[in-house]
């Protein structure tokens, strides 16, 4: 399964550029980001390519940093496939916490993070791959 | 459990005696009040011409009260009521201002002050056959020597050593079997660490008692402290103002302090309007000092806050009780009209693990209205990264503020060292109203 980091900073000018500063001195890749706002603070999740060390150094630099797994699933970039996606799951009563999409320009591929409410209660892997969707693993995701 | 009187009489005078004393005593302050230039324009400007405008207990609100910047204006002899001569002891705090607070004693005033030490002494349980080691300071600083005269009275064996020198300290407590301490709660935590390295174990020391004074210090510091020595520690009052140590000592009960009140008259007052609050409310503690001629001092605020339990002691002491210090009207604030201890703030944020011990209080206006913002840190370790965790946990510290302070708080989340961090007496209050 994939690694998404979930930061915490307050919501003011400089703090998104102060956790970039510190990938690239890592020389961390990020492949995917979006920001939860919440007014005063807000929540950005990053998907990068060595989430581990990554958590360690923003620990390390003082940041509150949470890794959680997360879904990343992907399909040919082909009108309808997201409600596809959305209709299985719905049909397993599950609920999408926090999703983020792309298409990765190389190979038109759409990928999207799926973040779920109670992960372990069916098993999402299944479901999805049984309506022709891949997940990627660690490996494959870094690779791209 | 044995109780011991130093003078049974006063100390179990029923109420009505006690305040016909008080009354009578009050009258011969007035007196010498008006012997002071301070005194003689502050008492006729509110409208009390004579000692016998003060008829009653109640005449004594008439009275405006007085403040520590008095003493400072009036130095060095605008609240002297006695010629030069008549003093046989001066004592002094150098205050952070500068300008001392000095107080005068004549030998009358000594004698009493002295009494009255002996009496708190007495009451902790402390008998002849004690040996009481002093490691508090001597000089201007009325503890040190106060106790020393007030043991002394008792009759116990006194050793005058001072503070430091902690090998000495031990070792002295050794060759003499020191019984009693007065110390202060830090340099008794600290020898405690000392006492290894000085291959001496509790169980060589006689202790079992101690005077713990001259700084704050929690009620738990109190029980550790007991625990580590096996001993009883006891609480007490007192400041330069109203002599020194001794306004207010903890019996065998430690069920908090009794006031002497023959010897002082006790108020709890608003710290805002003045007002004299019902008993057992919170408020600052305001003193009279009935047993010294050569400074009066009438309705002190002394800018501590605590709060009074008329209820009957088991010792048989009809002095009522003062509770430890809450707090001190310096550090309090005043939020649409509540009264709010930053203190009350900080064993909220303690209390909760997702957020570090680091925090700031701000008081803005929002239209005619206060508000007041906590700001919090995340504490890493117990971060989640969930957002309905983080809502969940401003709503909990803002319930539990409620719950304390009865104020609807923001509460701002910050990131990890975020806030200033403050040295020693931290000044985590940012008042941005603006006065009306």
């Amino acid at each position: 399964m994939a690694k998404q980091l979930t930061i915490f900073l307050e919501n003011r000018p400089g703090r998104i550029q102060s956790i970039s500063k510190v990938l690239v001195e890592h020389q961390m890749n990020v492949w995917a980001f979006t920001i939860q706002d919440r007014g005063e603070f807000g929540l950005v999740k990053l998907v990068v390519d060595k989430p581990q060390q990554a958590q360690l150094v923003m620990i390390d630099e003082g940041f509150a940093c949470a890794m959680k797994e997360i879904l990343a699933v992907t399909a040919d970039d082909e009108p309808g496939n997201l409600a596809k996606l959305t209709a299985a799951l719905l049909e397993k009563n599950v609920n999408i916490k926090d999703a983020y999409g792309f298409v990765a320009p190389t190979d038109r591929k759409g990928i999207c993070f799926l973040e779920f409410e109670n992960p372990d209660k069916v098993n999402l892997e299944e479901i999805i791959a049984a309506h022709g969707f891949t997940i990627l693993t660690d490996e494959e995701l870094y690779e791209l | 459990m044995e109780v011991n009187y130093w003078n049974p009489d006063v100390e179990t005078l029923d109420r009505g005696q006690l305040e016909a004393l008080q009354l009578e005593r009050l009258g011969n302050i007035v007196t010498q009040a008006f012997k002071t230039p301070f005194y003689q324009k502050r008492l006729s400007r509110a409208g009390i011409k004579s000692p016998a405008n003060i008829q009653s207990l109640d005449d004594l609100r008439k009275i405006p009260f007085t403040v520590k910047d008095d003493l400072r204006q009036s130095f060095p002899k605008g609240l002297m009521a006695v010629e030069m001569d008549e003093v046989v002891r001066i004592h002094s705090s150098s205050g952070t201002t500068g300008i001392p607070t000095v107080i005068y004693y004549t030998a009358e005033d000594m004698e009493n002050w002295t009494n009255i030490l002996a009496r708190s002494i007495v009451a902790t349980g402390c008998t002849s056959k004690d040996v009481f080691q002093n490691m508090m300071s001597y000089g201007l600083f009325t503890g040190g020597l106060g106790l020393h005269y007030g043991t002394e009275r008792v009759g116990m064996t006194v050793i005058p050593i001072g503070g430091g020198n902690t090998r000495r300290q031990i070792q002295v407590m050794k060759d003499f079997k020191t019984t009693v301490l007065h110390v202060t709660p830090s340099y008794l935590l600290h020898i405690h660490s000392k006492l290894a390295e000085y291959d001496t174990t509790i169980d060589e020391l006689h202790l079992k008692k101690a005077f713990l004074g001259a700084e704050p210090y929690s009620e738990n510091t109190r029980k550790k402290l007991e625990e580590l020595y096996k001993i009883d520690a006891y609480n007490s009052y007192g400041l330069s103002e109203m002599n020194g140590p001794g306004v207010a000592f903890e019996c065998v009960y430690k069920e908090d302090m009794h006031v002497w009140e023959d010897a002082y008259i006790l108020e709890i007052i608003d710290p805002a309007t003045g007002e004299v609050l019902p008993d057992g409310e919170t408020g600052e503690v305001v003193l009279t000092n009935l047993i010294r001629s050569a400074l009066p001092l009438m309705r002190y605020r002394t800018r501590d806050l605590a709060f009074v339990h008329p209820e009957p002691c088991k010792c048989g002491r009809t002095h009522w009780r003062l509770s430890r210090i809450q707090g001190r009207t310096d550090d309090m604030l005043i939020v649409n009209g509540v009264n709010v201890f930053p203190s009350q703030i900080e064993e909220v944020i303690m209390s909760v693990p997702e957020v570090g011990t680091n925090y700031q209080i701000h008081l803005t206006k929002a239209g005619s209205l206060d508000k007041l913002t906590v700001r919090v840190e995340i504490y890493s370790k117990m971060f989640t990264g969930e957002l309905g965790e983080l809502e969940a946990l401003r709503n909990r510290i803002k319930d539990k503020l409620k719950a304390s302070i009865t104020i609807n708080a923001h509460i701002e989340l910050h990131e990890p060292g975020s806030l200033p961090v403050f040295e020693g007496k931290a000044k985590r209050v940012v008042d941005n109203r603006e006065m009306l």
